[in-house]
C-alpha cells in the first residue's frame, strides 16, 4: 500500500476516476439521484474507510484540485459578463427574486435552528448552505463553522436541489425561464444550475448568475445574521 | 500558446483577490474579490473575454470537482456531524424548497407586473 499512497497523484487519480464513475453510472441509469459528485465522494468515503487509508494521505494528492476552487470562482465572471445585457433587462425581477432568496435561506436557518437549539458554530455552520462552495466554505471558515461540514451540506443541498428541482418548480407553478433559473441557481448553486443547464439556455444563464450574485449578497447576509444568535 | 496566457490572467486575479482579502478586515472571500476585480476587468475592456474564456470554461466545468476533498473530509467529522444529523437534515430540506419558491415566486411575479405596466 505503501508505495500506491505515497504517490501524490493517489489522491487525485481517485477523486477524478471517482467522478469519472458517477458520471458513467447517471448516463447508463439516467437517474437524477445517481449525481456525479453524490457517487464521487461517496465512492471516496467507501475506498478510504474499507482501505484504511487516511484522510491526510488522500488529501496530499487531493488537495491541488481544492486549489482550483478560487480560480474557478474567479471564472463566473465571465458567464456573469456575457449575460450582462440580460441582466439589464430584467434586472429588477431578477435582483428581487435573488434577495429574498438570500433572504429566505439565512432567515429560515436562523428560525430552525433556534427551534433546534443548535450552538453558535452549528447555526454558522449552515449560514452558507445555498451558495456554492468556493464562496460558501470561505464565509463558514470567516465565520468560525465547521468548512467540512459545510461543504458536505452545499453539496447534498445542490444534488437535493437537482433532484427535487423540476418538482418544485411545478408545486409553485414557476413557468417563466428567467424566474425558473433564478430559483434553481438560488437555492442549489452549482449543482441546481446543471439542471437549468438541461431545462434551457436561459434557465442556464440565469442559474449561473445567480450562482455568483446570490454568492455575493449571502457573503454579507451571512456576516449580519452571524450576530443574531 | 494562449493557454499559459489565459491561465496567467487568472492567477493573477485571484492573486490580487488574496492580496485584498489580507489586507482588507471584512469576512469576503478572496476568491469573490477575484470575481469582482474580473467582472470589472471584463466590462472596462481592459481583459478581453477572448483573452481568459477557454482557461475560464475549463476551470467552470471542473468546478464540481473541486468540491470533492472538502466534502470528502466528512469522514473526519462525521462523529460531530451524527449527534445533529436530524437537525441538518430537516434544516438542509426545508429550507432549499423554501428558497426555490420563494425566489423563483418572487422573479415571476416581479416579471409579470413590468409586463402588465408596459414596461
Amino acid at each position: 500500500m505503501e508505495f500506491l499512497t505515497g504517490s501524490v497523484f493517489f489522491g487525485l487519480l481517485l477523486s477524478i476516476a471517482a467522478y469519472e464513475l458517477g458520471m458513467t453510472l447517471k448516463k447508463k441509469t439516467g437517474l437524477g439521484i445517481l449525481n456525479p459528485l453524490l457517487i464521487a465522494v461517496a465512492a471516496v468515503i467507501a475506498v478510504l474507510a474499507l482501505t484504511g487509508i487516511d484522510f491526510e494521505t488522500y488529501e496530499s494528492g487531493a488537495q491541488y484540485l481544492s486549489y482550483m476552487l478560487t480560480p474557478a470562482t474567479v471564472c463566473l465572471a465571465i458567464p456573469l459578463y456575457e449575460k450582462l445585457e440580460l441582466l439589464k433587462h430584467d434586472f429588477k425581477a431578477i435582483m428581487a427574486g435573488i434577495v429574498s432568496g438570500v433572504l429566505t435561506s439565512v432567515v429560515c436557518v436562523l428560525a430552525m435552528s433556534a427551534v433546534f437549539a443548535l450552538e453558535h458554530e452549528q447555526y454558522v455552520t449552515l449560514l452558507p448552505k445555498s451558495i456554492t462552495t468556493a464562496i460558501g466554505v470561505g464565509v463558514s471558515e470567516e465565520l468560525g463553522g465547521i468548512v467540512s461540514i459545510t461543504a458536505a451540506v452545499i453539496v447534498i443541498t445542490g444534488i437535493l436541489g437537482n433532484v427535487i428541482g423540476e418538482a418544485t418548480l411545478k408545486i409553485f407553478k414557476i413557468t417563466d425561464p428567467v424566474a425558473k433559473g433564478i430559483a434553481l441557481g438560488s437555492s442549489a448553486h452549482a449543482i441546481g444550475t446543471t439542471k437549468a443547464m438541461e431545462l434551457g439556455e436561459t434557465e442556464g444563464a440565469m442559474s449561473s448568475l445567480s450562482i455568483a450574485v446570490s454568492g455575493v449578497l449571502t457573503v454579507i447576509a451571512a456576516s449580519v445574521f452571524a450576530q443574531f444568535y | 500558446m494562449r493557454y499559459v496566457k489565459q491561465f496567467t490572467i487568472i492567477l493573477f486575479v485571484s492573486f490580487l483577490g488574496e492580496i485584498i482579502h489580507y489586507f482588507v478586515p471584512l469576512p469576503v472571500p478572496a476568491s469573490i474579490y477575484g470575481l469582482i476585480i474580473m467582472l470589472a476587468a471584463l466590462s472596462s475592456g481592459l481583459v478581453k473575454t477572448a483573452s481568459v474564456y477557454e482557461a475560464g470554461r475549463f476551470l467552470i466545468d471542473i468546478m464540481p470537482l473541486t468540491f470533492i476533498p472538502a466534502a470528502a473530509g466528512l469522514i473526519n467529522v462525521w462523529a460531530e456531524l451524527k449527534p445533529v444529523l436530524l437537525p441538518f437534515a430537516v434544516i438542509t430540506f426545508v429550507s432549499t424548497v423554501a428558497v426555490m419558491g420563494v425566489s423563483g415566486k418572487v422573479t415571476q411575479l416581479v416579471l409579470k407586473h413590468g409586463k402588465k405596466t408596459g414596461k
